[in-house]
């Protein structure tokens, strides 16, 4: 296997190579200090504010996809073989203002002008994305974006006039498509990329196969694979993550593979490159995926991540713990399968071996008779962690409930089923009083805790509150959710 | 006729910020983005771990040796005093010996790379003996904690008429505090010079008093320190006097290296060792009549001040100031209490005091309102000021200008007030999971600095040979676009276009002993200033003209890039250089104060501000009351800016503040923990608003009819502040939602913030399940 010292990628329009990278150098320190490309701010450095939003464009089998990221958090080594593209970059069809910033001038979409580079970065990826964005899509796309000065009014505004003039195809990252695919394509050598700044060492693996090696060779190694975890560790905690083993470029753990009985996503499938096929096959899944952080991070995030981290308030393991979903492990050759619950044993505590990773994830196809909720609880709706996330799945034949799957998140040290709650479910007739009494159950198998997002007495409630929202959803008129109501 | 011909800029008119292409591009450079100086090195702060206690031994050696290192620089490096104070009190070190409170810097340490620093820093080794601290008001009150400063008092009338009010209603009222989340953080750059020379280049709303208190710790004259201001990513003000520890550590590191040094905190750092908006509890009793006119007002005003005077005092004082907010008090007693808690030293932020006194006085309406089963727009109106002996403050002042009636009025037509406000009630009548509130809420607020001599203001013009303009003042720019209005002043007084005007960064080389631009102030006192440098400067052309030309002084007229000497037009610049040939003196420095206001603080009377701005919103929401979350279904609002020197950056201002007033009311909540630590440090715990939470519908209007009873600067007024009160129509709208599981029978006495959590709980306590 060839190894290459060198990190390769394209900078707005110019070629990189780059030896001295260290596992924790990011993305934003490398533009603002080492290239001065000053346009991306850094206002948090957690992936949060959006400050420091760039566009990232990668090969994939469809082509070449150009995401948001948050530069913050990304680390250099992990632009390998991808087109970063900043601020600088941006402009119009003769030069000047591109249309986004134009219509965020002519509209006062600035004020301080602080966050408005990585506001623009959003607009640009929605502008190209959606010809003519509804109102929500726009605010979905700047769920990741904090403004504090101007309380967004003009800024969705000036999205929307961005949208009118059309000119997509005209756009210089359009017009240069084909060249840069090909530039990207020159990169691609196969190699495994080993870099390193003194001790500091980041690896990409070749392949999953060469993953497995890897891993055995650096059993010590941080697995890394959209960062918006790792990120902070670095960012946040200063801890060392050296080596650094890179998983989000390998194409094998992007894939999301669909037959009769489940859907099967790689560990490496990020929140947006899964939202389209989990909500097609399962539309409850619609609103809970668009509260899941903001665009940024969920390009960059992995639902692989948000499990082998082990979180007790990932939003993903409640969803798919009630979907019964199962995960393979995988150390060198062997591979293990469990139900994704019994992967959580105790708060930072995973059945994961040294040297072994999530693989995948395998979800099993809905059923007749099943009934679906996933909700979550904070304290901002969106780009919030959960104070309470839950998920059900009764099976309802004829009126009684033949089998209840429901997970919490944010009500233990692990994402965790409510064996109680599902056991007075069981065989019971579906209706309100039945769902309160499994409600009445939940603290005989839950203890929250009280912190800054919510008190224990707070998750407690609303926890129960949720199975009577479930009732009212699946089984009355009556509109119970804020955005139908 | 060059005559129909008009500049462009002029006041009034809907110029785009100056910087807008620039930031838009990312060129705008703020200060990080400042190209360092070669040899730049970087300091990072080193902060206490815990919330009270003496430093018994500080090893600092594992800091010393690691990489990239060059030095640690702690109490015994200030040259002269260990302060920096914003206010003389002398109680606030740079580097604590004594700590108290967890974040409190302690050391800092010098580096070639900011990452170098930052990770030295965490290695020192800290002894310390804990004593026991107090981190909010109760605790701050049972461990019979002192005042960080003077409490104020104000009375009017006579407090024993509350024992013969026919209805009297007592209560508390919990008002967290506010991060300001300025997107761009605290940060320095200081550059070493000859002499005791050293320049500043930071992100500050108050560049003398940085230079002020820089100069005090170097033990050198104001004149050895420069600082300059080009632009900050947000204030709010919370870079009014928090940026002076970050200046004067960077610039005591830069003499004592003598190399430039830059000092920039990681956000988490930021947001733990700088002031917030104080936390305030108020006690409150109420008096009032069968029809809810207001008969008498006692009130206890106890804030969260932090370890430190800072700005407390002034703060705690506005607090009283908008205690009444728009409402008439015949008989009232106001008291402040400003403590002291072992947490950072909260400080100024939009509103300055002001939002807490005003959103008690809010809480007693609703209390009046729901007690009387009656519209509280109605006990508004009842209660505004105005009539017979009805007008003045507690404080003593006169309000001559009041336009609430017409303003709510206005509002409630356009909004529909009536209608809708039957439409919810009725909706809620049906008993569902969803409920909704609707409210209307007025805003009063006082404008001038509360100290007096802040009231003034300078400015520089320069007038260049080629016809172009240099405008310098002591204002700063924060985004709030002063420096797009005052260029717009400039432009329209000498009838030039505003592209001529250059707009210079604030430096205390220009123009020396300003003041904090905040209070809503800017443009006020800048704009004036910068309008006295034209007024000098036309009198001089005038003259030069009337010289030159013969011609009668009033036959010189400057209109639209053009000098009108009677019949006769010269082109500006053939004009401008006509005038340098004749050694015209081409530059003014302008000067203004505010003129009427005076305040005697231990009288609590006087006239403390010139004038007032008003404003009212109209909030309508929807809660789910199984879970507490909750939509700003609309929003109207009706606000007064006077005669709006730009009204495209002047309805920025009231959007923008009500947005943030609606997340400190909603979603912003500072959260410390058993020990003393700030755990909502950071926009993952922090939460202010996103573009989601917005009103579904927002309609934001400038009252196009108001002006300002003061000859103000086109006669426009502040805006700044009083359109973050606006928010306050949220709360008590989704109070009324809350009411409504028990069909209004009492009051729901939301505190705040009123997040989710908080709102559920008020249901379940009104429903009698909690």
């Amino acid at each position: 296997m060839a190894t290459r010292n060198e990190v390769r990628f394209i900078l707005n329009g110019e070629d990189q190579a780059i030896r001295d990278v260290g596992a924790s150098d990011t993305l934003l320190d490398f533009l603002r200090i080492d290239r001065r490309l000053t346009g991306t701010k850094e206002g948090c450095a957690e992936g949060d504010c959006g400050a420091c939003t760039v566009l990232v464009g990668r090969l994939t089998p469809q082509g070449l996809r150009y995401d948001t990221v948050n530069a913050c958090i990304r680390f250099l080594a992990s632009v390998d073989g991808c087109h970063v593209v900043t601020i600088e970059h941006l402009r119009g069809p003769e030069g000047g203002l591109h249309p986004v910033q134009e219509a965020m001038v002519a509209l006062h979409g600035s004020q301080c002008g602080f966050c408005t580079p990585g506001i623009v970065m959003s607009l640009y990826a929605l502008w190209m994305a959606t010809a003519t964005p509804s109102v929500t899509e726009i605010e979905r796309a700047l769920q990741g974006n904090l403004c504090r000065c101007t309380g967004y009014e003009p800024i969705v505004k000036a999205a929307q006039a961005a949208s009118a003039g059309k000119g997509q195809s005209q756009d210089p990252l359009n017009l240069e498509r084909n060249t840069i695919t090909k530039r990207l394509s020159d990169l691609r050598d196969g190699a495994r990329v080993e870099v390193a700044k003194g001790e500091d060492r980041a690896i990409l693996p070749a392949d999953t196969a060469d993953l497995a090696k890897v891993l055995e060779e650096n059993p010590e190694g941080t697995i890394v694979a959209g960062a918006t975890d790792v990120g902070l560790w670095v960012t946040k905690f200063l801890r060392p993550i050296s080596p650094a083993i890179h998983i989000g470029h390998l194409e094998e753990l992007h894939e999301i593979a669909e037959d009769d009985a489940a859907i099967t996503l790689g560990a490496g499938v990020t929140y947006s490159e899964a939202a389209l096929t989990l909500i097609m096959t399962w539309p409850h899944l619609l609103e809970y995926w668009d509260r899941i952080a903001g665009w940024q991070v969920r390009n960059m995030g992995t639902i692989g991540g948000n499990i082998a981290n082990g979180s007790p308030i990932g939003d993903t393991p409640p969803a798919l713990i009630a979907l019964d979903a199962t995960i393979t492990l995988r150390k060198g050759g062997e591979t293990r399968e469990l139900p994704l619950e019994r992967f959580f044993i105790d708060y930072g505590k995973q059945d994961r071996a040294e040297g072994e990773f999530v693989e995948r994830i395998r979800i099993p196809k809905p059923a007749a008779g099943q009934l679906h909720a996933a909700y979550k609880i904070s304290k901002r709706r969106d780009e919030d962690i959960s104070s309470v996330a839950a998920a059900f799945r009764l099976t309802v034949e004829d009126g009684t409930i033949t089998e209840a799957r429901i997970a919490f998140g944010g009500m233990a040290a692990t994402p965790k089923r409510a064996a109680k709650a599902e056991a007075a479910l069981t065989g019971q007739s579906f209706d309100e009083a039945t769902m309160m009494k499994a409600a009445a159950t939940l603290p005989e198998d839950f203890a929250p805790l009280s912190d800054w997002r919510a008190s224990a007495e707070y998750r407690m409630r609303a926890a129960q509150n949720l199975f009577r929202r479930f009732w009212y959803e699946k089984g009355t008129d009556e509109a119970v959710r804020l955005e139908t109501a | 006729m060059k005559d129909e011909l008009s500049i462009t800029g002029a006041t009034g008119e809907a110029l785009p910020h100056d910087s807008a292409i620039k930031h838009v591009t990312g060129k705008a450079e703020y200060t990080d983005d400042i190209r360092e100086p070669a040899g730049t090195l970087h300091a990072y702060l080193g902060l206490s771990t815990i919330a009270h206690g003496k430093i018994e031994a500080l090893d600092l050696s594992a800091v010393k040796t690691a990489p990239g290192v060059i030095d640690v620089i702690g109490p015994a490096d200030v040259p002269a005093d260990n302060d920096c104070s914003a206010n003389g009190m002398h109680d606030e070190p740079i580097f604590a010996e004594t700590v108290e409170f967890l974040g409190q810097p302690i050391f800092a340490v010098v580096a070639e790379s900011r990452d170098q620093a930052r990770r030295a820093a965490q290695l020192a080794e800290v002894k310390y003996t804990e004593l026991p601290h107090a981190t909010n008001v109760m605790a701050a009150r049972e461990a019979g904690y002192p005042n960080v400063t003077s409490p104020l008092k104000l009375e009017r009338g006579d407090i024993t008429a509350m024992e013969a009010a026919p209805h009297r209603l007592k209560g508390t009222m919990v008002v967290g505090g506010q991060d300001h989340f300025y997107l761009e953080g605290q940060i320095a750059l200081a550059v070493p010079g000859e002499d005791e020379d050293v320049v500043i280049n930071t992100s500050t709303q108050h560049p003398s008093e940085v230079q002020h208190v820089v100069a005090h710790a170097l033990g050198v004259p104001s004149h050895s320190v420069v600082v300059n201001v080009r632009r900050m990513g947000g204030g709010f003000g919370g870079k009014e006097t928090q940026m002076n520890l970050f200046c004067c550590v960077a610039a005591i590191a830069a003499k004592k290296l003598n190399r430039p040094v830059k000092l920039r905190p990681d956000r988490d750092d930021d947001m733990t060792a700088t002031g917030k908006r104080h936390d305030f509890v108020v006690e409150y009793e109420v008096g009032f009549d069968d029809e809810g006119r207001i008969v008498a007002v006692e009130g206890d005003y106890f804030a969260r001040c932090g370890f430190c005077s800072d700005l407390s005092g002034p703060v705690t004082d506005r607090a009283l100031f908008h205690a009444d907010n728009a409402y008439f008090y015949p008989n009232v007693l106001l008291r402040s209490h400003p403590l002291k808690t072992n947490t950072v030293s909260n400080t100024a932020f939009r509103g300055f005091g002001g939002p807490q006194g005003l959103i008690a006085a809010e809480r007693m309406v609703e209390e009046i309102a729901y007690y009387l089963k009656r519209d509280p727009l109605e006990i508004r109106k009842l209660n505004f000021y105005g009539g017979e002996g009805r007008d003045l403050t507690p404080y003593h002042q006169t309000v001559e200008d009041n336009i609430l009636d017409r303003i709510t009025d206005e509002l409630a037509e356009s909004a529909s007030y009536k209608e809708r406000r039957e439409a919810v009630i009725a909706w809620n009548a049906r008993g569902g999971v969803i409920r909704k509130g609707i409210a209307l809420t007025p805003v009063k607020f006082g404008i001038s600095f509360t100290a007096t001599w802040f009231n003034q203001a300078g400015a520089l013009i320069h007038i260049y040979a080629d016809g172009s303009i240099h405008l310098n003042h002591g204002g700063t720019e924060m985004g709030q676009g002063l420096y797009t209005k005052v260029a717009q002043v400039v432009a329209d007084a000498l009838q030039v276009d505003a592209g001529l005007v250059k707009i210079t960064k604030t430096t205390t080389e220009k123009v020396p002993n300003t003041s904090a631009t905040a209070a809503s102030s800017g443009s006020d006192l800048n704009g004036m200033a910068a309008k006295d440098a034209c007024d000098q400067l036309i009198a001089r052309l005038r003259a030069f003209a009337v010289e030159k030309y013969g011609i009668a002084p009033e036959d010189f007229r400057l209109y639209a890039n053009r000098v009108h000497l009677g019949d006769t037009v010269v082109e500006w610049d053939a004009f401008i250089r006509e005038a340098y040939m004749a050694r015209v003196q081409l530059s003014a420095a302008g000067f203004y104060k505010t003129p009427k206001i005076h305040w005697d603080r231990e009288s609590g009377k006087g006239r403390p501000f010139y004038y007032f701005a008003y404003g009212a919103a109209l909030s309508e929401v929807s809660v789910d009351t199984l879970t507490g979350e909750y939509r700003v279904d609309r929003t109207d609002i009706l606000h007064d800016v006077g005669r709006s020197l730009n009204p495209a950056i002047d309805k920025g201002q009231v959007e923008g503040a009500f947005i943030q007033g609606m997340g400190w009311l909603t979603t912003e909540e500072l959260w410390w923990d058993d020990k003393g630590r700030l755990r909502t440090h950071a926009p993952s715990t922090y939460k202010i608003p996103l573009a989601s939470d917005r009103p579904r519908v927002f309609n934001v209007a400038l009252a196009d009819w108001a002006e300002n009873r003061e000859p103000t600067i086109k006669r426009s007024k502040a805006v700044g502040e009083p359109p973050f009160m606006l928010a306050v129509s949220v709360l008590e709208a989704l109070g009324m939602a809350v009411a409504s599981v028990a069909d209004y029978a009492e009051c729901p006495r939301l505190d705040t913030p009123a997040t989710p959590e908080r709102v559920l709980m008020a249901v379940e306590r009104l429903r009698g399940t909690r």
